[in-house]
């Protein structure tokens, strides 16, 4: 049942990624890819009607994981106050951005709220990447399970890390590389020229620089954390999540110089799901290692609930998650092919 | 011991704060999510354009308000972990069920209608955008439902085990979605946004009416607003007010000696109206009191004994008797300012003078603010009137932190919020203020998005 509920939290948490990720990444090519108000309105149109569902998945995929696991909730929420506060300001301000920025038409008011957006949209897919290199990396647990970073200390990855040190930083940038291709590919598919064809000359751009940081990121990983590397010559099967993430990544290169948007886009899915799903496989049982003492160790087991909370909450889960694709599936056929700028709404 | 006080209380501040805020816009959104789906009904019914345009109107409010909603909710959400890492460690099996489903059946359903209520009135027909009106409300009140069943059960903590640890475990989901807290309480809470949204409608009409721009709407705002306002008003007194009080003096009566200002235990209690609590002389300061009314209005009997703080040893006292005495106290007053306004808005309404009564308008025009006030004070009784405790009777409030966050840390992310809330309010009063002044008319808005 633990084990289920691990899966699950990766899946909602990968679906966030999937989702706001390109909205994300939309935002961090905002100014590059458009360069006058028409284009930027097509962006910021393109992201209009579900920003704000995929941003829920990060609220769903928390509550969940709230209460399968508290401990670990409680932990590392704690644990990781300050990133986790600047997150929630970065996100405000985006948020206030996209909804705002439109309200007044002057050259003062709307390339403010760009740059607001642009700027906290690239901050958050670093901070986000850094959360899952300090997730991966571990922190130092004390005894109750209980833990408190700071921003910095020493840039190193030993027994006393920060938020930031040269390993989470990495896998910062990493984070930022991969969703600016994801939501260049999401531009170039919903736009169109010259915002489209800017856009897909970013994504071939950013491409390399996500191959490439991809492969030294994941021999830093393997020397970070060598919890990983063991596992997979156990298991075997955790390779299916390497070639389904770099299986993704040439497809998209394909498909993107056949200009098939949509398949390209499809493929960066792909690479997303396949980075955090070795992530999520790598880390298990583990959910937040010790850096220090390997016995002290959160997983699954040590922070999970009750069996009947656990079991109940299959019962609601299952049929709401079955409404939540539902809506989706309505909104994007809806909101589906490029966007037409003379259909604006209120 | 002084500076894990003041980690304390830092972390208190740090929720308070925040919640109050964000309740700001969540209850105006809620209630107006009612508004407008009436206003859509009656452009459905009568076929008049008149309606859609000021439901148009009021969307556009809407999606300025439900954006700062979004916007300041979801630090709520990530605080349960943040700041209050024991209590979410122990309690987050029971509540992480109603947080989580709140995100699955509520925050999906809003935020996909909210999308086609404000860019799908051209695609969608208008019976399908009367729809998603009626949906978008219903997901607003749901979200309200089960935020709502979190509370209740710190209020009322019912269907959970405490394990060995200490850590509690849920064993009955029905309990926690049907607790017996819970639903008196969510009628009275889902109410008091239909006073807020009324009143402002009203409050908007009434300027409207009195500056001599878009009259016709003016009055459409005001009579919807004072009829909806009105309403709702009443039924915060009774039933749901007078229930509210009675499973407090049932489940929590060192609460309700605190929030009535009784020290002493007595037959034929009087209710207090006015008067400052004394907590060095242990007595009420200049009282007006109403001799009896306490006993009647708690056990419908006149000579029954109701129980003051002297019953209670001092460590089960709420800690900020005075505050929870003043916020109960401003929020009973505001609400029966709210029905008398209203009942004179009625009869004047009948008698076809409201419209052009210019000094009643005034008072309609200056109760906008009023609401939120008496929405916030009842939150504050709510809340204060559960210290010392997190969880009622199981954990308090000082064993539910995060002590592994230092006061300094909290401090910074407290003034962080502040800075942020400050420029978000300008930024809401700054759109608000210009959509008004725009109105409802298509013609008056170049700038239409």
């Amino acid at each position: 049942m633990e084990t289920l509920w691990f899966c699950l939290v990766a899946w909602m948490l990968t679906m966030y990624v999937v989702l706001d990720g390109f909205d994300l990444g939309a935002g961090a090519v905002h100014l590059l890819a458009a360069r006058d108000e028409v284009g930027r309105r097509q962006i910021l149109r393109s992201i209009g009607p579900v920003w704000d569902g995929n941003e829920v998945w990060l609220l769903a995929a928390g509550g969940t994981l709230y209460f399968a696991f508290p401990a670990l909730y409680a932990s590392s929420f704690s644990g990781f106050y300050l990133p986790l506060m600047i997150v929630l300001w970065l996100l405000i301000l985006r948020g206030v951005a996209i909804e705002f920025r439109s309200h007044i038409r002057t050259p003062v008011w709307i390339p403010f709220w760009d740059v607001v957006f642009s700027g906290a949209s690239a901050l958050l897919a670093i901070f986000f990447g850094a959360a899952l290199g300090n997730v991966v990396r571990g922190v130092p647990l004390d005894e109750s399970g209980g833990f408190f970073l700071p921003l910095w200390t020493d840039w190193r990855p030993g027994p006393e890390p920060g938020i930031l040190d040269w390993y989470t930083v990495l896998a910062g940038l990493s984070a930022l590389a991969a969703l600016t291709h994801h939501g260049a590919l999401w531009v170039a598919l919903k736009t169109e020229d010259p915002v489209s064809s800017r856009a897909r000359g970013l994504a071939g751009l950013f491409w390399y620089a996500v191959l490439g940081l991809t492969l030294v990121l994941t021999g830093a990983t393997f020397r970070v954390q060598p919890h990983i590397p063991a596992r997979l010559e156990e298991q075997p099967l955790g390779y299916f999540f390497a070639v389904l993430a770099l299986g993704g990544l040439l497809w998209s290169l394909v498909a993107r110089r056949q200009g098939r948007h949509a398949p390209a886009f499809l493929g960066s899915c792909l690479y997303l799901a396949g980075m955090l799903g070795a992530a999520a496989f790598g880390l298990y049982p583990n959910v937040l290692p010790s850096n220090t003492n390997p016995a002290l160790s959160l997983t699954i087991y040590n922070t999970a609930t009750g069996a009947y909370g656990m079991r109940v909450a299959l019962y609601w889960w299952i049929p709401g998650m079955a409404l939540v694709l539902l809506y989706a599936w309505f909104t994007y056929r809806r909101f589906a092919g490029k966007v037409r700028l003379e259909e604006e709404g209120y | 011991m002084y500076g894990m006080e003041s980690a304390l209380g830092l972390h208190r501040f740090h929720f308070a704060f925040t919640i109050t805020f964000h309740y700001v816009f969540a209850q105006f959104s809620m209630g107006l999510a009612l508004l407008i789906f009436i206003l859509k009904t009656l452009g459905l019914r009568t076929g008049r354009e008149h309606y859609d345009r000021a439901a148009r109107f009021w969307i556009r409010i809407f999606a300025i308000t439900f954006a700062m909603g979004v916007v300041t909710g979801i630090p709520m959400e990530f605080q349960f972990g943040t700041n209050w890492s024991r209590f979410a460690k122990a309690a987050g099996g029971v509540i992480g069920q109603t947080l989580a489903m709140e995100g699955v059946f509520a925050f999906f359903l809003e935020s996909t209608f909210v999308g086609l209520l404000l860019f799908g009135e051209k695609r969608l027909s208008r019976k399908a955008h009367w729809a998603v009106s009626l949906l978008l409300w219903l997901g607003t009140w749901l979200s309200a439902y089960f935020i709502l069943a979190t509370n209740a059960w710190m209020q009322h903590p019912v269907g959970y085990t405490i394990q060995p640890g200490g850590d509690l475990h849920l064993d009955s989901l029905w309990s926690l979605l049907l607790n017996p807290w819970l639903g008196w309480m969510f009628l009275h809470n889902q109410f008091g946004t239909v006073v807020t949204a009324g009143f402002v409608m009203a409050s908007i009409g009434a300027f409207y009416l009195l500056t001599g721009k878009h009259v016709e709407y003016g009055r459409t705002f005001v009579r919807s607003g004072v009829i909806a306002a009105g309403i709702a008003s009443i039924l915060m007194l009774f039933p749901t007010g007078d229930m509210q009080v009675r499973n407090v003096a049932r489940h929590q009566p060192v609460t309700l000696a605190a929030m009535e200002g009784l020290f002493e235990t007595m037959e034929g209690a009087p209710i207090a109206i006015l008067g400052q609590p004394d907590m060095e002389k242990m007595r009420l300061d200049n009282p007006l009191l109403v001799p009896r009314m306490l006993s009647f209005l708690t056990y419908r009997r006149w000579t029954a004994e109701v129980k003051g703080l002297d019953a209670f040893p001092r460590d089960q006292w709420p800690d900020q008797i005075p505050l929870l005495y003043y916020a109960y106290h401003i929020m009973v007053g505001l609400g029966t300012i709210f029905i008398a306004v209203s009942l004179v808005s009625f009869y004047k309404l009948r008698r076809g003078r409201l419209f052009e009564s210019r000094r009643w308008l005034w008072v309609l025009l200056l109760m906008a603010p009023f609401p939120f006030i008496a929405n916030t004070a009842g939150w504050m009784t709510a809340e204060m009137g559960r210290q010392p405790w997190l969880i009622y009777g199981v954990m308090r409030t000082s064993e539910g932190a995060s002590f592994n966050v230092s006061s300094g840390n909290t401090l910074f992310t407290l003034i962080g919020f502040m800075g942020m809330y400050a420029l978000l309010s300008i930024l809401f009063l700054y759109l608000s203020y210009r959509e008004i002044d725009h109105g409802p008319e298509p013609a008056a808005r170049p700038n239409a998005d």
